[in-house]
């Protein structure tokens, strides 16, 4: 698994029903293959993250292709419909293929 | 009558005046000192929401980078930062708002970087980290996120004071075929735009700066040399005494105010 540092935000508890705000953002220098290489004059290839997922209790909610005008370190939030207690998966997927993860739980109550 | 009411108008007008003055020197709150205003208070208000969410904010990534070389063991002598310095939040505090500042056993300045380094090579027997590179980038910006708030107070006088004289006149210096000095733009034409970008005081208070269009966190120095380049002249190297120098300087130009690195410009 790669190495991705990759922050979360997440409410650890949240009433059944409500909707809540998920911040992510994740370090990665998002290398969109057009820039060269100013000594060789090669062009540098490309390598971004191209897509990013969330699951809810393993059921997708949230998820995103990704393409080379994304900034670097990209920054992602979005909305969530509490519903059970459980876990919210994220990942990310790279060009070479290689995908990280982080994880965060939450509490459903009511 | 009439007479009651233009006095009462006059009075009304004094007041309003009163509140107008007041209302302006205090536009930007912590962000402004008399007449210095920090570069956020000249980003458009994404950029500094950017800046003011802590989450949102991708330089606060190099702080946790930081925060974890700083209790990492490295070199012959086996030691950490924190073996000598303990918790960086007590210790560091404050470190950042009198840097770059005069070294005795140097007879010259010495800015953070030089200091991280001079720790490295003498109490840790560590190579030192490369300038411009992740790692010293991170424990900079570690370094001085822990004065975040903290208002800029460098010492301009005793014997920083030739050093401080020399950055000053650097700043003033016309240099490159475009034969424009620091002032020329930084003094002259601060809030104005120089192509799609708006003109700062030219102050060194936020730096490392995470800087929209480097995609990355950069230092000061780094800010030098962009600016030397685009004047067409010869920048000069990273941690060279001419910096370090205007480092002081414009250090000076932004005293009082709070620092706040890593800021978040474009």
């Amino acid at each position: 698994m790669a190495n991705f540092k990759a922050r979360i935000k997440v409410p650890k508890k949240a009433k059944k029903g409500e909707v809540f705000q998920v911040k992510t953002l994740v370090t990665h220098k998002m290398e969109t293959g057009l820039r060269k290489n100013k000594k060789t004059g090669k062009k540098i290839p490309r390598f971004i993250i191209n897509k990013f997922a969330c699951n809810y209790n393993g059921k997708e909610v949230f998820s995103s292709n990704w393409h080379p005008a994304i900034s670097a370190n990209p920054y992602m939030s979005f909305y969530v419909r509490a519903e059970k207690s459980g876990s919210l998966d994220f990942s990310w997927t790279d060009d070479k293929g290689q995908v990280g993860t982080k994880s965060a739980k939450i509490m459903v109550t009511g | 009558m009439a007479c009651k009411f233009i006095v009462f108008s006059i009075g009304l007008a004094l007041a309003l005046g009163i509140v107008h003055e007041t209302g302006h020197a205090g536009e930007w709150g912590k962000y402004q000192v008399e007449d210095r205003r920090s570069g956020y208070t000249y980003r458009t208000k994404e950029t500094r929401a950017m800046q003011d969410d802590d989450f949102q904010n991708p330089g606060m990534a190099l702080v946790d980078e930081g925060e974890a070389l700083w209790s990492m063991v490295d070199g012959k002598a086996g030691k950490s930062c924190a073996s000598c310095h303990q918790d960086a939040s007590v210790t560091m505090r404050g470190v950042g708002a009198v840097y770059p500042k005069f070294d005795i056993g140097l007879g010259k300045l010495k800015n953070i970087e030089q200091q991280i380094n001079t720790c490295r090579t003498g109490q840790m027997q560590a190579t030192p980290w490369k300038w411009e590179k992740g790692q010293l980038l991170a424990m900079t910006v570690y370094v001085r996120h822990q004065s975040r708030g903290m208002p800029m107070n460098v010492k301009v006088d005793g014997s920083a004071a030739p050093f401080f004289e020399k950055g000053k006149a650097f700043y003033n210096e016309r240099r490159g075929q475009l034969d424009m000095s620091c002032g020329s733009c930084h003094e002259a034409y601060p809030g104005t735009r120089i192509r799609a970008d708006m003109l700062s005081q030219g102050q060194g208070h936020s730096f490392p700066t995470y800087r929209l269009k480097w995609q990355k966190v950069g230092s000061l120095h780094r800010r030098f040399r962009g600016c030397n380049k685009q004047v067409r002249s010869k920048p000069y190297k990273y941690g060279s005494d001419e910096y370090v120098n205007l480092e002081l300087y414009a250090g000076w130009r932004a005293r009082g105010l709070p620092i706040e690195t890593p800021a978040l410009r474009n």
